[in-house]
C-alpha cells in the first residue's frame, strides 16, 4: 500500500503563561504535547487518532496541517514536507478543527467562492463542487443565508463543505462530529465513508470510541503525547472492545495521572 | 501573488462596505457629524460673543468731562450715577446689568493740560478707570470702544502722526482670500486630517486583525495555501481604502463647515473657503493622504496583530493616538512647512509639513516625493513586521 502520510518523531512544547500553570495547576513552565510522535496513514484508509482531552491529538493534527510547527521532527504528506514545503501541503489537505470558525457575516454561497478563489479552483468547476457539497450536507436551502443566522449544526456542515472546496486527496479532520445532534453526525459520518469509497486518505481524531470502531480501518491510541499503539483495530482490540483496551492502554501509559 | 491578494481585497471591501453598520457609522457619520457640529458650534459661539448691531451699552460715567460727552454719548447710553456709590455700580456690572462704569478724576481737563509726558516729574499721568465684565459680551465690546475712542482722543491730543485714517481697514489690509485661507487651513487642516485619517484606520484596522483573531476566523485563512504576506497585503489595502473614505467623509464635512465656525473671530476674513485650491494642491494632498493612510493602517495592523482582542488592540492604540494627536498640533505653530529634508523622513511628521506646505501654496515637490518614498518604505516594513507575526504561533494561538 502506498503511504500517503507519513509521520516521523513529531514533538511540540508549548511555553504554559502563569495563568495556563494556574489552569494545568502546574509549576512547570513548559509542556511537552507532542512527544517522538511517529505513524503511517496508507492512501485510501481512514485512521484514527483516539485519545482523551489534552492527549495531543489536534496539536498532532496542527502540526499536520502547518498551523504550527513541530520542534522536531516532520512529516511527508502526499510527497510534500510540512517543514519546508507548507504551502503546497495546504494546497493538498482539508483541514477542519473547532477552532476554525468562518466569518458570520458572509453567507456559505459567499464563502464558497471565496475559499474556491484561494484554492485555485477552476472558475467552470466552482458551481458544479458548490451544487454537489451543498446538496450532500443539504445547505442548499441556506445558502444566501448569514452564517449568523444559521443553527450551530448547519455552520458545521458548511465548514466541511467549505473545507472540500479544492477536492484534496487528503482529508484532516478534527473531532468532526464533536457537539453535532445524531442526525448531523451521521450526514458527517456518511460523508467521510463516501469520501474513502472515492479513495481518499482521512485522519480523523476523536475520543469516541464508537466512531472509530465505525469508521477507522487503523488507528493509533495517543497518551500524553505520546503513542501508545497503533495499528489495525483488530490488532489493537486483540478481541477486547475497543474501550476496554484503550482504559487498559491508559493505565500501562499514563502513569497514575488517570482524570 | 495578484490573485490571491486581490481574492482578499474583494472579501474585506464586501465585509466594510456590505455592512451598513460600519457605511454609515464609519464613513458617512463622521462627515455628516463633523458638518452639523462644527456649524452649530459656529452660530452658536457667534451668537454668544456677537452683540447686535443697535445695541447702545448701558454705561455709568463719574466726572464726565465736557469736551468727551459728545463723543461718548454717541456710542452708550450714559447715566449720571447720581445716588449710587461706587460699590453700587461695580455690583451692577458684575452682575450685568450695567455694561461700563468709567471713573475720570476730578478735573480731569485741567490734570491733562498740566501733564507733560515728555518732563521727568513725579507727578503722575491721570488715570481714567473703566470697570467692565468680561464674562458679558456686551461689556467687553463696550470696554474696546471705549478704550479705543479715548486712545482716539488722546492721539489727538498729541496728534504728531496718524496711521490709517479715516478709512476702513480692509483698504489697507492687503491679504488676498487665498492668503487668508491659506493661514487658517494650514494652522487647522493638517491636524484635523491627522485625527480624521488615525480614527477611520481605529474603526476598521482592530476588527480586521484583532477582531478575526478573537474570532478564530484568521486561522480558517491561514490552512489555505494563501502566502502570509498575501493576507496582509490585501487586508492593508482594504482597510486603507475604508479608512480613506472615512477620512474623505470627515475632511468633506469640516471643510464645508469651516468657515462658519471661523466667522466666529471677528478679525477672520470670512471668504475663506477651499475653492481657492486649484487641482493641483487637491491632487498632492490626495497623494499625501494616501501615503498616509497607508502609514497609520499598517502601524494600527502591528498593533492589532499583536493584539488578542479588539478590546486590547485599542487600548494598545491610545497611546499612538496620543502621539498622532501631538504630531497634528505641531502645524499650529511655527510659520510654514520645514525647509529642512530630513524632517520629510519621519512618518505622519512629513504627512503634516506637506499639508501645511500645500494649504500654504508652497509644496515643494522634492518633500512630497521624499514623504511618499519615506512612507512607502514604512509601510514596506510594517508589512514584513504583520507577516512575520501572521507566522508566529505565540501572537496568532496565544489566547
Amino acid at each position: 500500500m502506498n503511504e500517503l502520510i507519513k509521520v516521523n518523531g513529531l514533538s511540540k512544547t508549548f511555553s504554559l503563561s502563569a495563568k495556563q500553570q494556574k489552569l494545568e495547576k502546574t509549576k512547570e513552565k513548559k509542556k511537552t504535547a507532542v512527544h517522538n510522535l511517529s505513524f503511517t496513514v496508507y492512501e485510501g484508509e481512514i485512521f484514527g487518532l483516539l485519545g482523551p482531552n489534552g492527549a495531543g491529538k489536534t496539536t498532532t493534527l496542527r502540526m499536520l496541517a502547518t498551523l504550527i510547527s513541530p520542534d522536531e521532527g516532520d512529516a511527508v504528506i502526499d510527497g510534500c514536507n510540512i517543514r519546508t514545503e507548507p504551502e503546497q501541503v495546504r494546497e493538498k489537505i482539508a483541514f477542519l478543527t473547532s477552532e476554525l470558525k468562518l466569518e458570520d457575516f458572509f453567507t456559505p454561497n459567499y464563502l464558497f467562492h471565496f475559499f474556491s478563489e484561494l484554492y485555485h479552483v477552476p472558475e467552470e468547476a466552482v458551481e458544479e463542487r458548490r451544487k454537489m457539497l451543498f446538496g450532500v450536507f443539504g445547505i442548499d436551502a441556506f445558502a444566501d443565508v448569514k452564517l449568523a443566522n444559521l443553527s450551530t449544526g448547519m455552520k458545521q456542515k458548511v465548514s466541511l463543505a467549505i473545507s472540500m472546496v479544492h477536492l484534496p486527496n487528503v482529508i484532516i479532520f478534527d473531532e468532526p462530529t464533536n457537539g453535532l445532534d445524531v442526525l448531523t453526525a451521521k450526514v458527517v459520518t456518511d460523508f467521510l465513508l463516501d469520501l474513502k469509497k472515492q479513495g481518499k486518505t482521512i485522519i480523523i481524531s476523536t475520543h469516541i470510541f464508537s466512531l472509530i470502531e465505525k469508521i477507522c480501518d487503523r488507528a493509533g491510541v495517543i497518551i500524553n503525547g505520546k503513542m501508545a499503539v497503533c495499528d489495525s483495530l483488530d490488532k489493537i482490540c486483540a478481541g477486547m472492545s475497543l474501550e476496554d483496551r484503550f482504559f487498559e492502554l491508559y493505565q500501562q501509559n499514563a502513569g497514575g495521572e488517570a482524570e | 501573488m495578484k490573485g490571491t491578494v486581490f481574492t482578499i481585497f474583494k472579501k474585506e471591501m464586501f465585509r466594510f462596505l456590505g455592512d451598513r453598520k460600519i457605511v454609515f457609522g464609519t464613513i458617512l457619520l463622521p462627515g455628516i457629524m463633523i458638518y452639523f457640529l462644527y456649524n452649530f458650534m459656529g452660530d452658536a459661539l457667534s451668537n454668544q460673543l456677537s452683540v447686535e448691531e443697535d445695541y447702545k451699552a448701558s454705561c455709568y460715567v463719574e466726572a464726565l468731562p465736557q469736551e468727551l460727552s459728545g463723543m461718548l454719548e454717541q456710542g452708550f447710553a450714559i447715566e449720571e450715577p447720581s445716588g449710587k456709590t461706587p460699590e453700587e455700580i461695580k455690583k451692577s456690572v458684575r452682575e450685568k446689568k450695567t455694561d461700563l462704569y468709567i471713573v475720570f478724576p476730578e478735573n480731569f481737563m485741567q490734570a491733562v493740560s498740566e501733564y507733560d509726558a515728555g518732563k521727568e516729574t513725579e507727578k503722575k499721568a491721570p488715570l481714567v478707570e473703566i470697570y467692565y465684565n468680561s464674562s458679558e459680551p456686551s461689556s467687553t465690546e463696550a470696554y474696546s470702544e471705549a478704550t479705543m475712542l479715548l486712545d482716539a482722543y488722546e492721539s489727538q491730543m498729541a496728534n504728531k502722526f496718524d496711521i490709517n485714517l479715516g478709512s476702513g481697514e480692509a483698504e489697507y489690509d492687503l491679504a488676498t482670500d487665498e492668503d487668508s485661507t491659506a493661514t487658517y487651513f494650514s494652522s487647522m487642516l493638517p491636524m484635523l486630517l491627522l485625527i480624521f485619517l488615525f480614527s477611520g484606520s481605529l474603526a476598521v484596522a482592530p476588527e480586521s486583525i484583532a477582531g478575526e483573531k478573537e474570532r478564530g476566523t484568521i486561522a480558517t485563512l491561514l490552512v489555505t495555501p494563501v502566502r502570509r504576506s498575501h493576507i496582509v497585503i490585501g487586508k492593508i489595502m482594504a482597510l486603507s481604502i475604508t479608512a480613506m473614505l472615512s477620512g474623505i467623509s470627515s475632511t468633506i464635512g469640516t471643510v464645508l463647515s469651516l468657515p462658519s465656525l471661523m466667522a466666529v473671530d471677528n478679525s477672520v476674513n470670512t471668504s475663506i473657503n477651499g475653492s481657492v485650491y486649484g487641482v493641483r494642491e487637491y491632487l498632492l494632498l490626495a497623494v499625501v493622504i494616501i501615503s498616509t493612510v497607508l502609514v497609520l493602517v499598517t502601524l494600527l495592523s502591528i498593533i492589532s496583530a499583536y493584539s488578542k482582542s479588539i478590546k486590547e488592540a485599542q487600548t494598545f492604540t491610545m497611546p499612538v493616538m496620543i502621539l498622532v494627536l501631538l504630531v497634528g498640533i505641531t502645524a499650529m505653530f511655527g510659520s510654514g512647512a520645514k525647509k529642512e529634508w530630513y524632517f520629510y523622513c519621519i512618518p505622519c511628521y512629513n504627512s503634516v509639513q506637506d499639508m501645511i506646505g500645500i494649504f500654504q501654496f508652497q509644496a515643494d515637490p522634492v518633500h512630497i516625493l521624499l514623504t511618499v518614498c519615506s512612507n512607502i518604505i514604512f509601510v514596506l516594513l510594517g508589512i514584513f513586521v504583520v507577516t512575520k507575526m501572521f507566522h508566529s504561533e505565540k501572537i496568532l494561538f496565544n489566547k
